[in-house]
């Protein structure tokens, strides 16, 4: 047989199987068979070794026309089967849209870790960076360093837990109260600069209502630095609310009493509810109260080492439970922990 | 504290109407927590109980009746105690609005038969009418109050309720709310009062004095009154005190309170002749000496309790409340007044002991001034001369081993910058300290000289007194800025990033999570800790705990996933699986507890179908497995499981983990039996992760490896092993390949036809070279070898 006839041959079956193929995966299969690596039409074109020099360049020729006209006639396959299989789709393969798909698994963080991680990343854009401490801790770091001495009237803005452990007739472990005691242990170990973010568990010795929890998750912060000044901290904090509640939202300061700052303060944003005008739920102040700050005392920075006349700093903690509900609108802090998921799926 | 204003207004000017005034004062750090209109009554009045009848069902209360004015006349049923033919009272009609005595919810009086007797209103008590929290009687009125006015006409006034800070002990009275007020809103003090003429017999001489401990007792005021007439004290002090939530009682005891609001000091009356040989002694209890007070309580003291005895025994418990058997009775004749000053923290101490906080521990506990003592008493022998008919005595008795010097403090202008980032002119400095009572010199070039007057006992460095200046200026006055300084060099966290890591990770696969209590009870540890564990390792116990429910110090999280998980299953199949991410606190002697972290997360129900019904297989070990499996996924780590036992766990489908040689954790099938404890019915699989074990594990860089250009060449592989033979044996020996670049099972079966005892395992392996592309004869070289050592090793045969 002459090799053109091969040619000829070959040509006829292609374009026989071709027209047969009916769906993407028939042509793909069509394709490798004739234009593959180890294809019909590249064993021809392999043959050729066995033929002379002038047979060789007429049925070259002729196979790589041949060649080019198979793929056109793929190509143009292609495109009727596609769409007709978009017209199979139109006419009777639709999708009721309005139907689920199959259920991906589900998991939610908590509303308090949500809220946490939008608090931490919002001091976190400011420089401030997390430092966390133990939750059972000394009284000497929950209380004594922060100018708390045993029997000090202000022990009674934080009733204690105590941890059933004496140490001469007193009991000098508890859990922590705030998360402030972790500003005394890192200033112990660092030196200024400071800008540190203490999130945490904290606990109080409380009874529970709508308003208040015995665990508690707080943040701290501490900055200490050249040059900081009660200025720098009402800045960062009417920064910080407005982050997180909203461009629009006013800040308030008042002054309020902590042992470990002076002097202190109080941070209020205006009342959702009233928009400043007074209500019950802001008391009819017009303001709700979210975090207490302060300018750290100087006795503090002094049993830290540091050298007052050059350093100051601010510090400042808020309650994450309040925060959480003042955005969510969640009336009653005893969810939180109740774990019901019709209240954690929400989230 | 409650301040009327009524009574504020007598010191200084009020211009500021109630709202503002409360405003500006909680601003400057005197927080109004509540402002009470009392004297917002409505359909409540004066009226006079005319004739008390005997209820005829019952023996406590009785049926008084009531002339309300205008001729008329109306019979209630009444309770009280204290009710009497004579006695002005408050009297509410139907439809006047009162507090509930009991609830103390807000309520509407309504027409009631009270034991078959109709009350036409109620004569009402101190906390039903919002004035305190007295409801053991009627409050009675004074007797010039004329029946049928409005009860708001004559009690009616509006009160402040502070929430005070501790720092301030001088604001714990009327005169130092009105010197924050003056100070606020640019007006003049007026101080009380303290003149009055010495008609009796010196004191010095009738009545001494010892402060045998003065580390307790830094100052002892005693002064004599003598004649008093024991009665009642003029209406305006009753109504004072009312209004502030005292109950008056007599001239004597009325006025030693009053002064306590007025100026803060704490005063106590002695009947004079009932204390022995007139002598006072101040001194620290002896250990088991026993009193009764005068609240009727009988408390045993230790020696480290301050005592004010006579010459023969306890009379008083310094600072905290009088003896019973010294007070002034209606009999007293001669008063020996107490004005002193105890150290603070021991008085807190003494009256959290005896559980006796009293106005007057509450003071003194906060650290009076040492200079209030002979203002007070002078103050109050002015109004026992005026109210009780007394006799000053000549002079006072005044021992004061204390002698607090008298505070000076500088302050720079540049410190005053450096704190408030701004400057106020001096002449605003001079302004707001003035007006708060203090005095400020100008030291030119830089600095004020300034002494502090002797009520601010909280004021000693120069950043008090820039907290004076800045509060009163307003913190919303001063500007803002933003931090300038250099951001501090970064300190790596690697615990919190890998569990902030594990936490999204269990998220993502689908799991919800959960923050539980770190406080439970032993019961709970009980359920899911291996008998005997408890009690070679006590967990911490909380000395003072909320309750029985909340005692002890979490040493696993199992039962706190078990008690989530059973309080949200609601009686359907559906998938629940929750995680928690906390602290165990493990004890250690002498120390603080090793606080570990832990992840912890249980799964239980029916997978989903394709309409998210709970249809499908009921999670089990594998569902557990497979969300642990994308925790080690998301950190990059590779964990082996080996099959373990543990108490909570049922054997057969539990496993300890391992991630790089160290083992980190535990997975498995709850036990049925533990499940139960926790009323859960169903099957339940849990993991623990010991972050704290897994992170020296944890890499934070990736090492890029380049993609071989090379093809892979996939095939199957099925052996059958005996029952026993664990999967991750076969792959490891299979993984021991150069060639094999990855191997994962894709079936077990047991059953026909393999072989009792037997399980076939199936294995999709891709085979790959660094260099080359493989040929047929390559891999089918290499499978020959991978055969052989499974059968050398398993005694695994090739299935066909
Ligand atoms: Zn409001």
């Amino acid at each position: 047989m002459p090799p053109d006839a091969d040619v000829q041959q070959l040509e006829a079956s292609a374009l026989e199987e071709l027209g047969a193929a009916t769906d993407i995966a028939a042509l793909e299969e069509w394709r490798v068979a004739y234009l593959g690596r180890k294809g019909r039409l590249t064993g021809l074109l392999r043959g050729l070794a066995s033929l002379s020099i002038e047979e060789r360049r007429t049925v070259g020729s002729a196979a790589n026309e041949l060649k080019q006209r198979l793929e056109e006639a793929h190509a143009a396959r292609r495109r009727t089967v596609e769409e007709a299989r978009v017209e199979r789709v139109i006419v009777g393969e639709r999708r009721d849209v309005t139907l689920p798909g199959p259920p991906l698994p589900r998991g939610r963080l908590h509303p308090i870790t949500q809220t946490m991680r939008d608090i931490v990343s919002s001091l976190s854009g400011m420089g401030f960076q997390v430092a966390e401490g133990p939750e059972i801790e000394w009284d000497r770091y929950n209380f004594e360093a922060l100018r708390i001495p045993p029997d000090h009237p202000a022990r009674d803005m934080w009733d204690t837990l105590w941890i059933d452990y004496e140490m001469d007739g007193r009991h000098p472990m508890l859990l922590r109260t705030h998360t402030s005691p972790n500003q005394v242990r890192v200033m112990e170990q660092r030196e200024p600069p400071i800008r540190i973010i203490v999130p945490g568990k904290c606990y109080r010795f409380e009874a529970t209502d709508a308003t208040h929890e015995w665990m508690l998750t707080q943040v701290e912060g501490l900055a200490v630095d050249e040059g900081i000044s009660l200025t720098d901290l009402k800045g960062t904090l009417a920064e910080f609310a407005r982050q997180m509640f909203g461009r629009d939202r006013k800040v308030g300061f008042r002054c309020d009493y902590f042992p470990f700052v002076e002097p202190g303060m109080e941070c209020r944003i205006d009342c959702f509810i009233c928009r400043g005008d007074g209500c019950r739920t802001c008391h009819r102040s017009g303001w709700i109260e979210i975090l207490g700050a302060g300018m750290v005392h100087p006795e503090i920075l002094a049993n830290a080492g540091y050298d007052t006349e050059r350093y100051t700093g601010f510090a400042f903690g808020m309650g994450v439970e309040r925060i959480a509900m003042l955005r969510y609108g969640v009336d009653d802090i005893r969810h939180f922990y109740s774990n019901d998921l019709r209240f954690l799926r929400q989230f | 504290m409650r301040v009327p204003l009524r009574w504020l207004s007598e010191y200084v000017d009020l211009v500021l109407d109630p709202e503002e005034l409360a405003r500006r004062l909680t601003t400057a750090g005197v927080e109004v927590g509540e402002i009470i209109a009392a004297g917002d009554w409505q359909n409540i009045v004066v009226g006079e109980v005319v004739k008390l009848d005997k209820h005829p069902n019952a023996d406590r209360l009785t049926l008084p009746t009531v002339d309300i004015g205008g001729g008329e006349q109306r019979q209630v049923v009444c309770g009280a105690p204290n009710i009497a033919v004579g006695q002005k009272i408050a009297y509410a009609a139907v439809g006047a609005r009162l507090i509930d005595g009991h609830s103390g919810e807000p309520t509407v009086l309504r027409k009631a038969k009270i034991r078959g007797v109709e009350s036409q209103g109620m004569v009402c008590s101190e906390k039903e009418l919002g004035l305190g929290e007295a409801h053991e009687g009627i409050l009675v009125l004074s007797a010039e109050a004329s029946v049928g006015t409005p009860l708001s006409d004559v009690l009616g006034d509006t009160v402040f309720d502070f929430d005070l800070t501790p720092n301030r002990p001088d604001l714990f009275s009327v005169l130092g709310i009105a010197r924050e007020v003056a100070a606020l809103t640019g007006q003049k003090v007026r101080d009380p009062s303290i003149q009055y003429e010495e008609k009796g017999a010196a004191a010095k001489g009738r009545a001494k004095v010892t402060i045998a401990d003065p580390d307790l007792c830094p100052r002892y005021v005693g002064a004599i009154i003598d004649g008093v007439k024991i009665g009642t004290s003029p209406d305006w002090m009753q109504e004072c005190l009312t209004a502030a939530g005292l109950r008056p009682i007599n001239n004597i005891v009325d006025i030693t309170n009053y002064v306590m609001l007025e100026m803060g000091q704490p005063l106590h009356a002695f009947d004079y002749d009932r204390l022995a040989r007139h002598h006072i002694i101040v001194r620290r209890a002896e250990a088991g000496e026993k009193m009764e007070l005068i609240d009727g309580s009988k408390h045993t003291f230790t020696n480290e309790m301050l005592m004010i005895a006579d010459a023969e025994r306890s009379v008083a418990v310094a600072g905290v409340m009088g003896g019973f058997d010294s007070e002034v009775t209606d009999d007293t004749k001669t008063v020996l007044l107490e004005a002193a000053n105890f150290n603070g923290p021991n008085i807190r101490r003494t009256s959290q002991a005896l559980k006796a906080r009293t106005d007057a521990s509450t003071r003194f506990e906060k650290g009076l001034s040492e200079h209030l003592p002979p203002i007070a008493a002078a103050r109050a022998v002015k109004l026992m001369v005026d109210h009780a008919g007394g006799r000053a005595a000549k002079g006072i008795i005044d021992e004061h081993p204390g002698k607090a010097k008298e505070g000076r403090v500088t302050v720079t202008m540049e410190r005053l910058i450096r704190v408030l980032g701004m400057e106020p002119s001096t002449a605003r400095i001079r302004e707001i300290l003035s007006g708060l009572g203090f005095g400020a010199r100008w030291m030119p070039p830089d600095r004020f000289v300034v002494r502090v007057p002797y009520w601010r006992t909280d004021v000693s460095i120069a950043d008090d007194v820039i907290e004076e200046i800045a509060r009163i200026e307003g913190y919303d006055q001063l500007p803002t800025s933003q931090l300038r300084g250099q951001i501090p060099e970064l300190v790596p966290q690697p615990r919190r990033d890998l569990r902030e890591r594990v936490r999204d990770a269990l998220a993502n696969a689908g799991m919800q999570e959960i923050i539980t209590y770190s406080l439970t009870d032993m019961e709970s540890l009980q359920k899911v800790l291996p008998k005997g564990e408890l009690a070679v390792t006590p967990p911490l116990r909380v000395s003072n705990p909320l309750s029985r429910q909340w005692e002890y110090a979490r040493t696993t999280l199992r039962h706190a996933l078990l008690d989530t998980l059973a309080s949200n299953l609601r009686g359907d199949q559906s998938l629940i699986s929750l995680f928690e991410m906390g602290r165990v606190y493990l004890p250690r002697e002498d120390d603080l507890p090793n606080e570990a972290e832990m992840a912890v997360g249980v799964v239980s129900g029916r997978e989903p179908d394709r309409w998210g019904r709970p249809t499908g297989d009921a999670a089990g070990f594998y569902a557990a497995k497979s969300r642990l499996a994308h925790v080690f996924s998301a950190l990059r780590l590779t964990a082996d499981y080996r099959e373990a036992t543990d108490s909570a766990y049922l054997p057969g489908r539990t496993a300890e983990v391992f991630v790089g040689g160290a083992r980190v954790g535990l997975i498995g099938e709850v036990h049925p039996q533990v499940a139960e404890r926790f009323d859960i019915g169903r099957e339940v699989a849990m993991f623990e992760v010991d972050l704290d074990a897994l992170l020296p594990h944890v890499s934070e860089v990736v090492h890029f490896q380049p993609v071989s250009p090379y093809p892979a060449v996939e095939e199957d592989l099925a052996i059958v092993v005996a029952e026993d033979v664990p999967a991750a044996r076969a792959l490891e020996l299979i993984r021991a390949s150069n060639l094999v670049a990855n191997v994962s099972v894709f079936d077990v079966y047991s059953g026909d036809p393999i072989a009792a005892g037997k399980k076939s395992l199936a294995f999709a392996i891709s085979y790959q070279a660094e260099g080359k592309t493989l040929s047929d004869a390559d891999v089918a070289k290499e499978r020959r070898r991978i055969v052989e050592r499974l059968q050398r090793e398993l005694a695994a045969e090739l299935r066909a």
